[in-house]
């Protein structure tokens, strides 16, 4: 079954288009990355993919449901672009970030055993419980990010839309976390990864769709290296950034 | 007729549950601890009103405060604040004008509520950076309120007074019976919204994500905001009612966990308001600035507490990290600063 199934999406922030006629399935199981030059909507699609905006024209399902109107959102795992600063200063644990998953299914009331389960099974997976009684504010980003993730496995998310989530992470603990991204994917979490460095998506990605306002591309990443696609979408620019991002 | 009936026992209830709490529990607990100690003032029924609003004061402020400061509109309640006294202005206008007798209370309820859903509303639709919208409420509210002051030839700027500068031997058993009845209302409110409120403040495009209705989580801390700005205001006064929204909080940023830190926060506000009533009394002087001045302090002595801790904690750390063959780092961490790199 089709996770999300864009058809014909068309947005703009007022008179300004930033996604036009977007039409996009990602299937179950798929680890997609979402490529284009800087400004190209890749951001705004892939708010709109998981439902956190609505499309001017055509329309968005999320597990066959309208993506603004998903009941159960607890679906839905999203790690924005400045997930890094989640929180600013806050007192917050790792323990309690990661707890936060579990809110939406249960707003009030005691954690039950399988909500304890599966914090600290989250906890586990991304290797943080030695972090867990430390606040989230005194730790790098590398550790930040994990948290964010742990989080939306804690919630038991079946879709992980990530935007940008390495900006500001060293070298080091980015390789780390893609790969940690490849390892959930490959036990069965649907990804979407919003991410300007090409040579990591074509890298861990399954699928690349290549965005400039338009969809440019969508298919497998040895195609999407052969193919014109890249060119296309990043207009004349193509060979400094073939040069810079090999 | 059953519900007219539930309705007009409503306050009847209300006000048993105050003469009990007040007079069988607390001034039982005060009179026992005035023979018990030989603190006079302890039994005085007026002191006995005026400890009780201390400590509700000390539980809501901090508790709702805890959610704004974090979310950067630690100056909300200053808005609000302003907006509650231009509704008092509203209330003693009419009375004035129209011969009525409307709480002013009440109306400063309405006006500061109608204010803290206009601030989200400019933050949410016009898209004015919350500052700016703040500054823009805060100023128009308190013009109001002194064009309505002069509206009537300065007939109600007497009325007016006791609300800016607030009071404690003015504290009525009616006034505490309000404060008691919207610390219990704020109180069960914030325990059943604790998890949305929390997740919203933490990660408010993430909590969206997850299904929550973060707008309607962002109007209700507002109006929780308002609440209880309007039930401290009689005795913190209106420009000094902000304070123990933020004060505390602040002074318990340090705390590792936020269900603690909030506890922190209660904590703190208890030392400040009891601290500052009793002050008020012996030195006869402004409760609200008693309160707010010892609040300071003590914020400040835990400041300077902390940041006289972070060179040792930093050179444990040392010597730990030093000791640590394999390199990871690990221990606790006590307010030294970025440490444990992955």
């Amino acid at each position: 079954m089709a996770v999300v199934d864009a058809r014909d999406v068309t947005f703009g922030y007022g008179d300004t288009p930033v996604v036009e006629d977007v039409s996009l399935t990602v299937e179950a199981g798929a680890f997609l990355g979402l490529v284009g030059p800087n400004g190209s909507g890749k951001t705004t699609l892939l708010a709109l993919l998981v439902g956190l905006r609505r499309p001017d024209a055509g329309s968005v399902t999320l597990f066959g449901e309208p993506a603004h109107s998903v009941a159960d959102g607890q679906r839905v795992g999203y790690v924005a672009q400045d997930a890094t600063h989640a929180g600013g200063r806050m007192p917050v644990t790792v323990r309690e970030a990661v707890r936060m998953g579990r809110y939406p299914h249960r707003p009030v009331g005691g954690f039950t055993a399988d909500d304890r389960r599966a914090i600290e099974s989250a906890l586990d997976r991304v290797d943080i419980r030695d972090l867990a009684d430390r606040r989230v504010d005194r730790l790098s980003g590398g550790q930040r990010q994990r948290v964010a993730i742990a989080r939306t496995l804690a919630a038991e998310a079946d879709l992980l839309a990530l935007d940008e989530p390495t900006v500001g992470v060293d070298a080091e603990s980015r390789e780390a976390f893609y790969g940690l991204l490849a390892e959930l994917n490959a036990s069965g979490l649907t990804v979407v990864l919003v991410e300007h460095d090409i040579g990591v998506v074509t890298t861990h990605a399954t699928e690349i769709a290549c965005l400039n306002r338009e969809l440019f591309f969508h298919g497998d990443p040895e195609t999407f290296v052969e193919t014109d696609a890249l060119a296309d979408a990043y207009g004349g620019n193509q060979h400094v950034l073939a040069h810079d991002h090999p | 007729m059953t519900g007219a009936t539930a309705v007009a026992r409503t306050p009847l209830l209300l006000g048993g549950l105050l003469d009990w709490v007040l007079d069988d529990v607390w001034g039982t607990v005060l009179d026992a601890l005035a023979a018990l100690t030989g603190v006079e003032m302890l039994s005085y029924p007026f002191m006995q009103r005026a400890y009780l609003a201390a400590v509700c004061i000390a539980v809501i402020g901090p508790l709702v405060g805890s959610f704004l400061v974090h979310r950067e509109m630690a100056m909300i309640g200053d808005t609000l604040a302003h907006s509650a006294f231009a509704g008092v202005a509203v209330g003693l206008f009419v009375n004035a004008t129209f011969a009525l007798s409307v709480p002013p209370l009440l109306t400063a309820l309405v006006v500061a509520v109608v204010a803290a859903v206009l601030v989200q509303l400019l933050v949410d639709r016009v898209g004015t950076y919350t500052d700016t919208s703040l500054a823009v409420v805060l100023t128009g509210a308190f013009a109001v309120g002194s064009v309505l002051i002069t509206a009537t030839d300065g007939g109600i700027a007497v009325g007016i007074n006791a609300y800016l500068f607030g009071s404690l031997a003015t504290v009525t058993r009616e006034n505490v019976g309000i404060l008691f009845a919207m610390t219990l209302l704020v109180t069960a409110v914030v325990a059943l919204a604790y998890r949305p409120l929390l997740y919203a403040t933490f990660d408010e495009v993430g909590a969206r994500a997850a299904g929550l209705h973060v707008g309607r989580y962002n109007l209700l801390l507002v109006v929780l905001t308002a609440v209880v700005v309007v039930a401290a205001m009689q005795i913190m006064g209106v420009i000094l009612v902000a304070a123990m929204l933020v004060i505390p909080v602040a002074t318990a940023g340090g705390m590792r966990g936020f269900r603690r830190s909030v506890a922190a926060a209660v904590l703190t506000g208890l030392v400040a308001t009891v601290s500052g009533a009793t002050l008020s009394y012996v030195y006869d002087v402004a409760a609200g600035g008693s309160i707010v001045l010892v609040a300071i302090a003590v914020y400040a002595a835990v400041g300077a507490g902390r940041a006289a801790r972070a060179p040792v904690a930093t050179a444990v750390q040392t010597l730990r990290t030093a000791r640590t063959v394999d390199g990871r780092t690990v221990e606790a961490d006590g307010g030294a600063g970025p440490d444990g790199r992955d």
